[in-house]
Parts: C-alpha cells; structure tokens; sequence
C-alpha cells in the first residue's frame, strides 16, 4: 500500500470493526472483551468503540466485521429477545439469542459480512459462549474472532485452562486483548471488558496505558 | 474477518511453513515445520527439511516458495564459503545474512522467499537475523516467519524472556511450533529444532505424536 489516495479513506472505504473479540465462560459466568478501534480503510473513524453490545439484561454479543452490518443484527435480534422474553414471561436463554442471531447470519449470509459471539448467563446452562460464524451455530468454552484473533491463537491454545476463576478468565481476556492489539493494525485503543453472572452484567473499560505490557524489542 | 497470510498466493511448491529463531544465554535455537505443499491443498512433502547449513555455524532456514529458497541458498552457501576462505576465518553470521539480503534485494521482482538466518560467531556471539520478501535486513532477538508464525505472534509475545537457559528455550520453541501447527492448514509433519551453540550443534527432531499437546487435544 504505497500509493497515496488524494482522498482520506473514510470518504471511500467501508467502515469495519477489523478488531478483536474474544469471549470466555467460567463456573458461574462468562467474560466477554474487545478492543475499541474502527476503521475505514486506512483511517481510524472511532477510536473509543464499544463493541460489546447487550442483547438482554445477562446476555451480550461482541461485534466484528462490517460494522453497519453487526449493528444491524445486534439490534434486530435485541428487539427479537424483548418479544420473545414476554411471550415465555421469564428471561430468555443464552442459546436462543445466539440462535436468532444465527437465524439472521444464515439467511442472508452472501450479503453480510458479521460475525457475532454471543455469550451470556442464563439459569439453565449457567454461563455459556456461542459462535455463529458465517450461520453455524455451536458452543465452545472460549472463543476469539475478529481480525486480531489469528495473532492469539497460538496464546489461547496454551494459555486456557479449564476451570478457571472469574478473575483468571478476566486476567486471560485482557492479555490476549492486550497481544493482539498490539500485533494487528486494526485492532486498539482501549479495552472494554463484561463480566455476567447470576446477579447481573458489570462492564469495565481499560484504557490503553494500563494494558498489560510483553517483552517488546 | 482479514487475514493476513503472508505467502498464501504461492504458485507451484510452497513452504507455506512456520518458521522461527531463538537466542538464548550462550546460543540460539533454529525450528521448522516439515510440510510442503502445492496450493494448500496437496502435501506434497511431509518431511521436508527447510533448515539448512550455509556454514559451520550458521543456518538458515526458508519461507516461500521452495524453488526460490533452494536456488537462493545454494548460492548463499557458496558465496559464504568463498569469503570464508578469502578472510581466512569463519564467517560472521551477519556476513551470512547480508549475502542472502543482496540475493533478495537484487532480485526482487523475481523472488518470493523470506529467510531467517541464526547462527553463532566469535564476535558477536547467538544472532538472529530475518531478510524479509523485498530484501529488508533485521537484527532481532528472537524472530518467527511463515504462514504458520501469524497464529503465534501473541504466544511469542507473551513468553519469550530475554537470556533463557537452552531448556527454557528448546521448551519454548517447541510449544510455539506445536500451536502454530494445530492452527495452520500448511504446516505439520515434524518439528526440526538445531541448537548452535560455541561448542557445536544439535539437531532435535520431534515427531508430531510427541509434539507438546494443548488444551483441545
């Protein structure tokens, strides 16, 4: 990329959230965590994103792709749960809002390029993460996705551990945060981090001097 | 989701691989992967060696497409010999590295390899060395390559400390080879590891069953 446009890339580029989200269940719960940076080809149009994004009162999703599109979908599937939430008259479960995302992925999968992690607490199945890349829909103790991801896989793979306490989970999601916004050129900014469990949903924000630091030549 | 592969688009035989070199107090580790493939989808060799000697002391090892890397390093190895009988004296590794540099630089348009050089001399003692695709020359402590390297960055990162005993660092790269294998597609087979040192060499091969395992496996 040494060509130099006349015009700045957001007049031109389509906005993505090239990012990194990851999501990790624990006994009792689940951590969800992203990095906060948007970017329009070469530009950064939002540096301080949230992409965390409630879906009911103890589930979240975590946004990565086209940005307009993983909006779309996050609010589309909100507006679904609260329906769905009053018909059966108690709070919904983690795994029926992860399906009405994957209803929304697959159905229109050649024309949206987002992929959601969905991961929530519910008093069924406790805390739970679910994928629904490209419109599969399938479980999984821990789950990273985003542009940054490929840098971490390597760290996640050796790094989880089963049963790990919440504060483990919360320590391991800011590493790898930390790792992977410092290697992808997409990814940065701040950390957002929710903690959900039976009492409720906590969001924490970590801005970027207090990340964690690596050896760094 | 981007990905960034670096040598993905390969035609004919790649070491679409995973490379990597290590200092540690006293020496530095070399490592590879053993699998070369056409296009991704055929492997067409599962027990390739890509380090190779180019001097008593000094290895390097390829990335890229295989035809590349084998003309590149007869010629370095011979163009290292010569000096090192004119100069009446072994080789310096970083001597080795910027012959290797001159062949990519001034073959740019034609060439699709990068190469990692590591090696051991009087002066300077364990060096590392990468020569990225258009010929750029880089002194680093440690350093990874290949397709397979994308998913380790974050590992690396984390665990890579500064004057390892050799243990601590035949262990690290062992582990950063075996998760950059259960991720990438076009790297497997055996892990090849040669250990440089003042004293001599040493060459580890671990076969894929006793390769380290991780979580999922």
């Amino acid at each position: 990329m040494l060509e130099e446009s006349s015009e700045p890339g957001w007049l031109s580029e389509e906005v993505k959230t090239g990012t990194t989200i990851i999501a990790i269940e624990f006994d009792g719960g689940v951590v969800l965590g992203s990095d906060s940076r948007v970017s329009a080809g070469e530009t950064v149009v939002n540096r301080v994103m949230n992409k965390l994004s409630l879906l009911h009162d103890k589930i979240y999703c975590a946004l990565s792709g086209s940005a307009a599109d993983a909006q779309t979908i996050a609010e589309m599937v909100n507006y679904q749960l609260d329906v769905h939430s009053i018909e059966v008259g108690e709070d919904p479960q983690v795994r029926s809002a992860a399906t009405l995302v994957k209803n929304i992925s697959y159905k229109y999968k050649e024309e949206l390029s987002a992929h959601l992690i969905v991961a929530g607490w519910d008093k069924r199945g406790g805390g739970q993460v679910y994928v629904t890349l490209n419109g599969l829909l399938s479980r999984q103790p821990f789950a990273v996705g985003g542009s940054g991801s490929s840098y971490v896989y390597g760290f996640v793979d050796a790094e989880y551990r089963k049963a790990m306490s919440k504060e483990d989970c919360q320590q391991f999601v800011v590493n790898t945060l930390s790792l992977a916004m410092s290697r992808d050129g997409s990814s940065g900014g701040v950390a957002y981090l929710v903690t959900i469990d039976e009492k409720g949903a906590e969001e924490k924000c970590i801005l970027g001097n207090e990340l964690p630091t690596f050896y760094d030549q | 989701m981007e990905r960034h592969l670096m040598d993905s688009k390969i035609k004919g035989v790649s070491t679409g691989t995973t490379i990597l070199a290590v200092t540690f107090n006293g020496g530095v580790i070399i490592g590879s992967d053993s699998r070369a493939s056409i296009g991704g989808y055929y492997v067409s060799s599962k027990t390739i060696n890509k380090l190779i000697q180019v001097h008593d002391r000094i290895f390097c090892c390829i990335a890229g497409s295989l035809a590349d890397a084998q003309a590149v390093t007869k010629a370095a190895k011979f163009q290292i010999s010569f000096h090192s009988i004119q100069m009446e004296s072994p080789p310096l590794v970083k001597a080795a590295a910027s012959v290797l540099k001159e062949l990519c630089y001034n073959n740019k348009e034609e060439l699709q390899a990068g190469f990692i050089t590591a090696g051991w001399d009087r002066k300077k003692g364990p060096q590392v060395y990468t020569v990225a695709l258009g010929g750029m020359l880089l002194s680093q402590p440690f350093t990874i390559g290949g397709s397979g390297s994308t998913y380790i960055y974050g590992y690396a990162d984390a665990k890579y400390k500064p004057d390892m005993s050799k243990e601590e660092c035949l262990q690290f790269a062992t582990n950063a080879l075996a998760l950059a294998m259960g991720r990438d597609n076009v790297s497997g087979g055996v892990a090849h590891l040669v250990v440089i040192t003042e004293e001599g060499l040493e060459h580890v091969v671990i076969p894929g069953d006793k390769l380290p395992k991780f979580h999922d496996e």
